[in-house]
């Protein structure tokens, strides 16, 4: 049973900080409630399939369909947050500026809702598949369904209460830097992701590694530990990671600020120099 | 099919293929249950290699390593392939993530 709930505990703490992150990240959304929920369901319902499917994704691409798999699913999510940070960094200031208060809240809002589902999704759906397969594991190999309930709900319990943590923890942030708290936030989690994608893609030697190990902080902080695997979603810690790693990383970054810049500079010149220095969805209410 | 395209874009837009893969030196381990046979590995340092890992268990198992950085399913009856190194000489330990109690094992980098 205790081994049960700390693998969940794990996994389910990974997916439950990019939710709260991403949760934060729309605040103010009309129906944002429902779509985290719908997110997390499909997410679910998808680990359940891949690892229905596990065979045949590992056959995949001359057997190296699983990392290919994992890279994948990781850079989606990495498409799509930097395609919300670079759109909503033009779009909510010019809705500012117009005060198209309604149309535009709309507008940004649905798009928001469709960046939070996917995103949500491919988190439950990756970290979950992993939890499907051990606890298919366990029960055929004849721990009690007792122990075996227990062990989920300790595991998802405590890694939901991170994750609720984290999300109270962001909305104490003001509200006039918390839309550039979270935008923050999203573009260092998308940069993490990209360098775990790049990992996957180095162990089955579709990348090279350009060093394997550039340096070593593991006595420092383990990426096997609670907060170095907290650290590992928020910031994209990693305490021994691969010289490509950390060039997915950085381009990761500064592909987003480049698009931020362009998209600023393309709107700021279709109207009046802005007066909002930050963007905003929605004002949410208190 | 769409997958292995994006994937030969990639690595183009890397400008690296794989490196040479034949060449490399292929070590082996086994899961049986739920242990690791050997438990202790060695392995040259400074030189990349190929660990093939087996599970001969019922049970799916995860090769994993947060020292090399590397995780892997394996899945009941199924060998994997994960690429490794040039690692410096040392010890690096590597678990199975689904039965952390038994699978243990360390890499002798030498």
């Amino acid at each position: 049973m205790p081994g049960v709930a700390l693998l969940v505990f794990r996994e389910v703490l990974e997916a439950a900080l990019i939710v709260s992150i991403v949760c934060a990240a729309t605040r103010g959304v009309p129906r944002r409630g429902s779509f985290v929920v719908g997110g997390i369901g499909l997410g679910v319902v998808g680990a359940l399939l891949v690892a229905l499917g596990a065979g045949f994704i590992a056959n995949l691409a001359g057997g190296a369909g699983q990392d290919v798999f994992n890279a994948a699913v990781l850079l989606s999510a990495v498409v799509m947050i930097g395609w919300h940070v670079v759109w909503m960094s033009a779009h909510g200031r010019e809705m500012a500026q117009h005060m198209q208060a309604v149309g535009g809240a709309v507008k940004a809002g649905s798009r928001s809702l469709a960046v939070l589902l996917t995103v949500v999704a491919l988190a439950v759906l990756r970290e979950g598949s992993e939890v499907v397969l051990f606890l298919y594991g366990m029960a055929a190999g004849g721990i009690g369904a007792a122990g075996l309930a227990l062990g989920i709900a300790l595991g998802i319990g405590g890694g939901a209460l991170m994750g609720f943590a984290l999300y109270f923890g962001l909305l104490r942030i003001p509200l006039k830097h918390f839309f550039s708290a979270t935008n923050a936030m999203l573009m260092l989690l998308a940069a993490g992701l990209a360098s775990s994608a790049a990992g996957f893609l180095v162990q089955s030697d579709l990348l090279p590694a350009w060093g394997a190990q550039v340096w070593d902080t593991s006595h420092f902080l383990s990426d096997d530990s609670v907060l170095g695997k907290t650290f590992g979603i928020l910031i994209g810690y990693k305490a021994a990671p691969a010289g490509i790693q950390v060039a997915f990383y950085l381009t990761t970054l500064a592909l987003m600020v480049v698009g931020i810049r362009w998209q600023q500079r393309r709107v700021s010149s279709q109207s009046a120099p802005p007066e909002f220095p930050q963007a905003t969805v929605a004002r949410p209410q208190h | 099919m769409k997958l292995s395209l994006t994937m030969a874009a990639f690595t183009a837009l890397a400008c690296a293929g794989p490196a040479g893969a034949a060449d490399l030196t292929e070590f082996t381990l086994v899961i049986k249950n739920h242990v690791y046979q050997p438990s202790e590995l060695r392995v040259p340092a400074d030189t990349k290699f190929k660990l093939r890992v087996t599970n001969e268990d019922a049970t799916p198992e995860e090769f994993e390593s947060t020292d090399f950085n590397r995780e892997s399913v394996v899945l009941p009856n199924h060998s994997i392939i994960v690429f490794i190194g040039p690692l410096h000489a040392g010890t690096y330990g590597f678990f199975g993530d689904f039965h952390r109690d038994t699978a243990q094992g360390r890499l002798v980098v030498e």
